[in-house]
């Protein structure tokens, strides 16, 4: 079942990923120094918000793209190579 | 003479940090390179956080939001919560994965590998640490523009020529960044990375702590939040940039102007209807003409400040963090993780640091504008705010010693990176790894790591009037120009080791034309406004693209390496 819809999970990041950029560019607030509670201006406060979504999107890709094989690859024995 | 001895007290707690994880050093070059990969999930986050966020996070986004307003945020912070995240989920982990896997403790020797070329790490070497020098000169040159304010009037008889009148008595620049590189350089050669990671973690919550008990003080001496909301410069309907309000030091409050104090006037903008807006708190560029006095001869002269962001501008600033996707000092501390899922808080975490970190900042500058005069120095917006709002000493100085914290956890990690690069990538390289003992190595790294810290200093002090915004920006621009280069390496098998010189080769050489061409550190955009970074990174991409398809592909023992299985990684 997780197999399946791991790949869709790693689609649907990329694809937030790329709204989330679109949604940066809030063109729409460019000019409006409106103060939201009294001292924060909207342009800032929308920006504070996009961060949080950045950190919402962070725990879903962890969650459904996980990168299992990659962390199974590292653990297994070393095979050699330039070392220190 | 109070706040520098908090200022002092707080140093030589960094230093007993020094010699406690000087202790827990096991004494392999594997420890003091990497921490021999036992870092866990919150120290993972503090020391990248903290290595992130430099003077460039508080003192240079304040400034730059005193400059251009609170499109500053957008501009960097936000962006970089979207892109670094990113960037720490599809590279970090990553290169961990083979670091690991392999026993690779730098970058150079994972591209040597994966594009099977010894020159290739010749030719990185010195545009790493050509990129990664600016970034240490703001560290330096940051916290000499914090500390003088902040002293002002402690050694009148001693300091007698200072940067500004007012701060006359002030610790000077070349003091503050002779003894910050001191105590650096003190516990990055004691306790290594993991020295590092433990002096990151604890100026971490330093500055995140102070930060925000700095705000609250901000906000308290303006007269609240909502007051605060006021503060900022005004055009009048006349077209004249207005300052409504002044801090009276003896009442210890905010007091109207009457009638407001003209600073300035418009230029130029895009917008008709300027009458009665707060141009520090939206976007829309507006070109002003401000009067600064010069601070030793007292003579009056104009410049002129474009406050707002450009769209075009603003868009482009997505390649700058691209960055930390080839930042050795950040590899370093990936490298240092116990496991892939000590990355996961980093993740998540990071962005609502940016956030906690930022917010706070770009407001404070957004308010300076209201009553700090428009010529000081953007560097020292922040400084002259806490003296002019936070009168008492002691929290003063806790404060300082926060902007200290922030600019001392990235210097470690840099002065470390450097250290660990010269010894693993050119001289063990080189002689091979029989030749030196284990107790060899870290020595040869210590005596590097000296030797940069005293070239970083003597630099330093040659560019001690830098925008350290702007310098921060060109050498982001250097590294987010070879971003290419590492996206490569991971998740394109036909990348071979001649797209990556020719990539390698094109974002340098249009870096230094860039570079050149601003002045060496100034501000500049071209065309419409874009950013030489996103040009670099586009050249630099044509190139990897262009020159890999031409040339022969990797060998498959290669592509086995890095590229294992018939399921992707």
């Amino acid at each position: 079942m997780r197999k399946s819809s791991y790949p869709l999970g790693q689609k649907v990041i990329v694809v937030l990923f790329f709204v989330l950029f679109l949604i940066h560019q809030d063109f729409w607030w460019w000019d409006d120094a409106t103060l939201v509670f009294g001292f924060l201006p909207v342009g800032l406060a929308f920006h504070a918000l996009f961060s949080i979504a950045c950190a919402l999107l962070g725990w879903a890709a962890i969650k459904f793209a996980w990168p299992k094989k990659l962390e199974i690859f590292a653990e297994e024995t070393n095979e050699g190579g330039e070392k220190r | 003479m109070t706040t520098l001895v908090v200022i002092i007290l707080y140093l030589c707690l960094l230093l007993g940090l020094g010699f406690f994880s000087n202790r827990l050093f096991r004494g392999t070059s594997k420890d003091y390179f990497v921490a021999s990969h036992s870092i866990g999930p919150f120290l993972l986050l503090m020391s990248v956080f903290g290595t992130t966020m430099t003077a460039f996070a508080l003192v240079g986004s304040t400034g730059k939001s005193f400059e251009r307003g609170i499109g500053t945020y957008g501009l960097m912070a936000s962006i970089s919560g979207l892109v670094h995240a990113g960037i720490f989920f599809l590279v970090g982990i990553r290169l961990w994965a083979f670091g690991k896997k392999h026993g690779y403790i730098t970058q150079i020797q994972f591209f040597r590998s994966r594009f099977e070329s010894d020159g290739l790490g010749y030719l990185l070497f010195p545009i790493l640490v050509l990129l990664v020098v600016p970034y240490l000169l703001i560290g330096i040159i940051g916290a000499g523009k914090t500390i003088e304010p902040v002293t002002a009037g402690a050694f009148t008889e001693i300091f007698t020529n200072p940067s500004a009148p007012q701060w006359l008595g002030g610790i000077p620049p070349w003091l503050t960044g002779l003894v910050v590189s001191l105590v650096v350089l003190t516990y990055v050669f004691m306790g290594g990375s993991r020295g590092a990671a433990y002096a990151n973690t604890f100026q971490t919550i330093v500055f995140m702590v102070m930060g925000l008990v700095a705000f609250v003080y901000i906000i308290n001496g303006l007269g609240g939040l909502e007051q605060a909301g006021r503060v900022p410069a005004r055009i009048n309907d006349k077209g004249v940039v207005v300052q409504d309000y002044q801090f009276d030091r003896k009442a210890g409050e905010l007091q109207k102007n009457e009638p407001p104090k003209p600073i300035g006037k418009v230029l130029s903008s895009e917008n008709s209807n300027l009458t009665n807006k707060q141009p520090h708190l939206s976007r829309t560029p507006v070109l002003i003409e401000f009067k600064k006095k010069n601070p030793k001869t007292g003579e009056i002269s104009a410049f002129e400040r474009e406050l707002g962001i450009p769209f075009i501008t603003f868009i482009s600033y997505f390649f700058i963090p691209l960055s930390v996707g080839m930042f050795p000092h950040l590899f370093q501390h990936w490298l240092t993780a116990k496991s892939a899922k000590a990355f996961r808080l980093t993740v998540i975490a990071h962005p609502l640091c940016i956030m906690v970190v930022w917010v706070p900042c770009v407001l404070v500058g957004a308010w300076a504008s209201g009553v700090l005069p428009p010529g000081i120095p953007p560097p020292a917006v922040l400084s002259a705010m806490l003296k002019l709002l936070v009168g008492d000493p002691i929290l003063t100085g806790l404060l300082t010693a926060g902007v200290l914290a922030a600019i001392m956890s990235s210097l470690d990690s840099q002065f470390l990176c450097l250290g660990t690069m010269f010894t693993n990538d050119i001289v063990v390289h080189r002689a091979g790894t029989k030749k030196y003992s284990d107790k060899q190595v870290i020595l040869i790294a210590r005596v590097f790591i000296v030797v940069i810290v005293a070239l970083t200093y003597a630099l330093a002090m040659f560019a001690k009037d830098a925008n350290v915004f702007d310098l921060a920006i060109w050498c982001f621009s250097g590294f987010s120009a070879l971003f290419p280069v590492v996206f490569a390496a991971l998740y394109w098998k036909r990348a071979t080791k001649q797209g990556a010189v020719a990539s390698v080769l094109s974002a340098l050489l249009s870096w230094l034309y860039f570079f050149h061409l601003s002045g060496y550190g100034g501000e500049m955009v071209v065309g419409p406004g874009i950013i030489p970074a996103a040009i670099c990174f586009m050249v630099a991409t044509i190139a990897m693209i262009g020159v890999s398809l031409i040339t022969k592909p990797p060998s498959e023992e290669t592509l086995k390496k890095f590229f294992p299985g018939s399921e992707k990684l």
